[in-house]
């Protein structure tokens, strides 16, 4: 252990980067120290790099430093300047980001490993060992797999690609071959020496291509989902790249988060009362006979309220609960929302926020949005908080949500989102939903509540209607 | 650095028990910060694109791989603290916070 010494100062660098990330993640899931938690593990990372520096024998300095400018700027401007709507994608984009790394870095180390068995043009001996593939080979394909179904998640979120579930004939064996290809590439791979790279390439060719076709068929509503699994699996990869390099700091970091995200995963899933299995194998919007038989909208019609009445109606009641949905996100109407509730307010009404757990697009993400527009933390209010609360309502304000109140969650055994925990806003005296036209929601089910005797719509543009609903009750 | 693979295999397994300990109690408010900011602690990964670059000798092959590696895991580090940070900027001086229910 001779060459211990040297490698003293960056191991100690990344066993207390280690220790770095899991206090950050531990601060980053309680809102008052979150913000430091993301700093503490920004340190983190900036000792893991420190220390890798350190590291004797390494060079191409002005390359690695290079390239971490060209890297770092696009990163910045990027992050910097993307609107909060769009987060959700921009993190996805980034996680595919991480995904390519560990893909190249995998296929990196393979041909390294090809170059260590070749000398001077001779072929020495080949140990077709397990051992130091399998973390290579997985690595390759987490990577992959997170990299195209990132990219994939960010095309739908973006509207670069259609956020309807795309599905053609034999989409499972299709998925199921290119599984059963990946196995045979690696075998193939690892037995026969003389071909090792070829069958590498094709593997993480197939990879490639599984994380496009797992992803495509996925509709926009279980992104954030998609997106939570691709993000373990990219720390996954992490930490089997760091298996291949065997560097602690990578496996520690990378299982941290592959094992965080998976539990994030199934948080986000237990919110939408749906199984994983589901969510990624499952047929989320193709239940057209259930669709059509929910809410059995049918004969009835939907009754359409002027501004004017419905700022009347919101204006002399004692309680209005606001139902924020991705709609409002999307017309960025959060601040003209806010605007609204303090004008109730100093009319002595009540205003409360009922945020669905899978409000927006990402769980919390609705929260990120009104905190943006200063909407005080006391307001915003979980499902099961203010859901007892919406029989004493006057009236409940639907902005752009759809399936996060749908009834057929409740009542429809049919539907698609049977047993969804909804927000109970059918239960409220009065309902107003703002809404942009007359289609179904993100999910493509038809909703009763729109039809519901109680309900008044007012049909525009988020930001539109609440501009006209503020100017209504300021007349007052 | 010599570790055993059994030493790894260790603390792959602890690690996963920390990781999902850890954020076991966190509210759902705080979901989409957690995922921006897990995300950037994946970004390690630069770490093993450095060490590619770094050790690629004169191989060509693998200085390209490292150079597109260090890149990419330089996006995802940096863009994944910045965009977290951006989420959380919004989260302080609330005075009171309801996450302690």
């Amino acid at each position: 252990m001779s060459d211990a010494n040297p490698l003293l100062l960056p191991e100690a660098c990344y066993l207390v980067a280690s220790l770095l990330f899991i206090f950050g993640l531990k601060r980053l899931s309680s809102p008052r120290t979150a913000r430091s938690g993301n700093m503490v593990a920004a340190v983190g990372m900036s000792l893991a790099l420190l220390g890798t520096f350190l590291i004797p024998g390494m060079g191409h300095f002005g390359w690695i430093l290079g390239a971490i400018v060209i890297g770092a700027i696009p990163g910045w401007l990027l992050a910097k300047r993307v609107k909060m709507t769009a987060m959700p994608q921009m993190v996805s984009l980034f996680n595919g980001m991480g995904g390519a790394c560990a893909l190249f870095i995998s296929l990196g180390e393979w041909i390294r490993w090809l170059s260590e068995t070749h000398f001077l043009g001779l072929q020495v001996e080949v140990v077709p060992g397990w051992g130091r593939a399998l973390p290579i080979l997985l690595g390759i394909i987490f990577g992959a797999v997170s990299f195209t179904g990132s990219i994939v998640a960010f095309g739908k979120l973006q509207g670069l690609i259609t956020e309807k579930p795309l599905r053609w004939p034999g989409q499972k064996i299709i998925n199921a071959a290119a599984l059963a290809g990946i196995v045979i590439a690696a075998c193939l791979g690892v037995q026969q020496s003389q071909m090792h790279l070829f069958w590498i390439v094709i593997l993480a060719v197939l990879a490639l291509a599984l994380g496009v076709l797992q992803a495509l068929p996925i509709g926009g509503a279980d992104m954030p989902v998609v997106i939570s699994v691709l993000n373990s699996c990219t720390g996954l990869a992490a930490a089997l790249t760091g298996f291949s390099m065997r560097n602690m700091s990578m496996i520690i970091a990378g299982t941290l988060v592959g094992a965080a995200g998976s539990l994030l995963t199934l948080l986000m899933c237990q919110a939408m009362n749906r199984s994983l299995a589901k969510v990624i194998f499952g047929s989320f919007g193709l239940a057209p006979q259930g669709a059509a038989a929910a809410g059995g909208a049918g004969d009835k019609s939907m009754r359409e309220v002027s501004a004017n009445e419905a700022a009347i109606m919101m204006g002399y009641a004692r309680k209005v609960i606001i139902v924020p949905g991705y709609g409002l996100a999307v017309a960025q109407g959060q601040h003209l929302v806010h605007e609204l509730e303090s004008l109730l307010e100093k009319r002595n009404v009540e205003v409360k926020y009922a945020i669905h757990p899978v409000a927006g697009r990402m769980p919390g993400h609705m929260n990120v949005l009104l905190a943006e527009a200063d909407v005080p933390y006391t307001k915003l209010l979980d499902m099961e908080e203010i859901n007892p609360e919406f029989d004493q309502a006057d009236a409940a304000l639907i902005i752009g949500a759809n399936d996060v109140v749908n009834p057929a969650a409740r009542l429809d055994a049919g539907s698609p989102i049977y047993g969804m925990p909804i927000l109970n806003a059918d239960r409220a005296k009065n309902i107003i939903v703002i809404k942009r036209g007359r289609g179904a929601g993100f999910a493509g089910i038809e909703n009763g509540l729109f039809f519901d005797p109680k309900t008044r719509m007012l049909f525009g543009d988020a930001k539109n209607a609440l501009q006209e609903l503020i100017t209504e009750v300021k007349a007052l | 650095m010599t570790i055993g693979a059994l030493a790894m295999i260790y603390i792959f397994i602890l690690a996963i028990f920390t990781g999902v300990e850890v954020i076991s109690r966190v509210p759902t408010v705080l979901h989409t910060p957690l995922m921006s900011g897990a995300n950037a602690i994946h970004g390690i990964v630069l770490v093993g694109g450095i060490i590619l670059l770094g050790t690629a000798g004169d191989n060509a092959v693998l200085i390209g791989l490292g150079v597109v590696a260090v890149i990419l895991g330089t996006l995802n580090v940096v863009g994944g603290f910045v965009v977290t940070d951006r989420m959380l900027e919004m989260f302080k001086a609330k005075p009171k916070d309801k996450s302690a229910k």
